[in-house]
């Protein structure tokens, strides 16, 4: 991977040029192709979308509409009008609990989700179940942060690309209407045999809706939405170097056009009258109001930029980053860091999450900032996972395409400093 | 300026009156759930004035210090002394300045004594 040239497309590196960035799983940096666009739309045609007859509003619209088709050709869906522009992952999620929760959830059905999901991805289901008088089910992780799938052999780790069938009967059952899954844990970096997981569970009960938050997936690593079998698919395009207040969410057409609206307003409406009101076919049904034009408009040049690249280099990098970082751990500080999740490095993201002695993560975090070296700390918005690992906290470094070994040796050189601090 | 300066250190790693009293006029536990930061503390009141006052707890070096250096100083006040104290105070106390975030972890033992007085 050519690393330096890829760095040299962000900006924040000649503004910032000792930053060591460890927290893209927050959020990522942004290349210029990204900043440069969002100037150009304010710049040179800042008109509202499907508004005007005029120029500079055709070509903001054309300009809006072009990056449906490249998110959805980025994500192999089958129809363009399967792309919804949305705030972010969390409202794409909120999306379908509310327009499709509230449909086909009642008293006595069950929800299923993970206890290695973001609060986006947990609460917006337990509180659905909770308000409809649903099952709320909670799939539970094993000690290596896999999730627990409860196979025969006590053995719980599926390993990814096996292809092996899953028997889920003690999870899905015929009166699970929703599966909401995680693709790529943000605290423990498991990617989830999701293939696997959606075959055996459509097996059980063909009319379950499986939604996928893939915020963490589609930034780092190939996603084709057919493929996976799932009906909905959710994320952000702040996560993978595009601006921040846009997020994603991926329908199957048929179930996007049956479900309820999200927001009523302008631009979702086909024709309005004093006693009735007929709405837009998906996409625009659920696109009501001004969206963020600019944004979504920057979004496909992120997306062609991860094309440029290629989505399949940027994951072996990861990978790579993510062993070296594990065996520098390992080398330097032995039992006193605990890794969290997996120790096979295919089987997660580039994120690694860590408790560092008894020392506080939000110190580790402090003392780190003061070598530039931006970490996370804290429950990164997974407190069920935090509470099911015994633990209150953690730190967490995670990568992406600018990041080095050099980061790396950063890190660990912070951390000695850490420990030097507070021991 | 780093925030770990050497009194934040060195109370973080051997902290003042910390443990139990045998029998406390009162005690409290308070908490940040969002960082795990916790606080346990006791306290003796002889005539309106702090006799004896312990903590226990567990958490970053900052929230930790903080009730370190926080009970060195409550000791032999008023009630009413202490009724006064503020994050301005705490951060004078402290002699470091603390983000938006940080400065949650310094006022846990605050809230803790408040609730005592
Ligand atoms: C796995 C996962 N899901 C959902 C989210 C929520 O994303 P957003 O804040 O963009 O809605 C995040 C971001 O932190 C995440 O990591």
């Amino acid at each position: 991977m050519d690393l330096k040239s890829h760095k040299a497309d962000f900006p924040i590196f000649k503004n910032l040029p000792g930053l060591v960035y460890l927290d893209s799983t927050a959020t990522s940096l942004k290349p210029r192709f990204t900043t440069d666009k969002l100037m150009e739309y304010y710049t040179q045609y800042s008109a509202n979308v499907f508004r005007g007859v005029y120029k500079i509003s055709e070509k903001a619209t054309e300009e809006y509409e072009e990056t449906r088709k490249v998110v959805a050709e980025f994500i192999n869906a089958k129809r363009i009008e399967e792309v919804i522009f949305t705030r972010s992952t969390t409202e794409s999620l909120n999306l379908v609990a509310y327009s499709m929760g509230r449909k086909i959830i009642n008293e006595g059905d069950e929800v299923v989700t993970s206890v290695m999901e973001h609060h986006s991805n947990f609460v917006t289901w337990q509180q659905l179940a909770l308000e409809n008088g649903a099952t709320f089910k909670v799939i539970d992780v094993t000690d290596e942060g896999y999730l627990n799938l409860g196979l025969d052999s006590g053995q719980v780790i599926i390993p990814l690309g096996t292809g092996m069938t899953l028997n889920l009967d003690n999870i899905i059952t015929k009166k699970t209407k929703i599966l909401a899954l995680t693709y790529l844990s943000n605290v423990l970096g498991t990617i989830n045999p999701l293939k696997e997981i959606i075959q055996a569970a459509k097996k059980i009960n063909p009319k379950l809706i499986v939604v996928i938050d893939a915020a963490q997936a589609i930034p780092h690593m190939k996603v084709d939405v057919q493929d996976l079998g799932a009906d909905f698919l959710s994320f952000s395009s702040h996560k993978m170097l595009g601006p921040t207040g846009v997020g994603v969410l991926w329908g199957k057409y048929e179930l996007l056009d049956e479900m309820f609206p999200f927001n009523y307003g302008g631009e979702m409406i086909q024709e309005v009258y004093i006693d009735k009101t007929i709405f837009k076919h998906p996409p625009h049904k659920f696109e009501a109001g001004t969206p963020h034009i600019a944004g979504v408009i920057a979004l496909k040049e992120a997306v062609r930029y991860l094309e440029r690249i290629g989505m399949d280099k940027i994951r072996q990098h990861e990978k790579e980053m993510v062993d070296y970082t594990l065996k520098k751990f390992q080398i330097t500080f032995g039992k006193k860091i605990r890794v969290l999740g997996p120790k096979e490095v295919k089987d997660r993201g580039g994120i690694v999450s860590f408790t560092f002695g008894n020392y506080h993560a939000h110190d580790i975090a402090q003392i780190l900032d003061e070598e530039n070296i931006c970490i996370r700390a804290g429950h990164h918005c997974a407190m069920p996972l935090h509470q099911r690992l015994g633990i209150s906290a953690s730190a967490r470094a995670s990568f992406y395409l600018y990041n080095s070994f050099e980061d790396v040796d950063k890190l660990v050189r912070g951390l000695k400093k850490v420990e030097n601090t507070l021991k | 300026m780093s925030i770990y300066q050497e009194i934040i250190l060195e109370h973080y790693k051997n902290p003042h009156n910390f443990g139990t009293i045998k029998d406390p006029t009162k005690k409290t536990s308070v908490s940040n759930p969002l960082c795990g930061d916790e606080i346990e503390m006791e306290i003796v009141f002889k005539k309106n004035k702090v006799s004896e006052i312990m903590f226990k707890g567990q958490g970053c070096a900052i929230s930790q210090a903080s009730a370190s250096i926080l009970t060195d100083f409550a000791s032999g006040k008023s009630k009413d002394d202490l009724k006064k104290l503020d994050k301005n105070f705490m951060t004078k106390l402290l002699g470091i300045e603390l983000g938006p975030n940080r400065i949650k972890c310094a006022l846990l033992p605050l809230e803790a004594l408040h609730k005592l007085i």
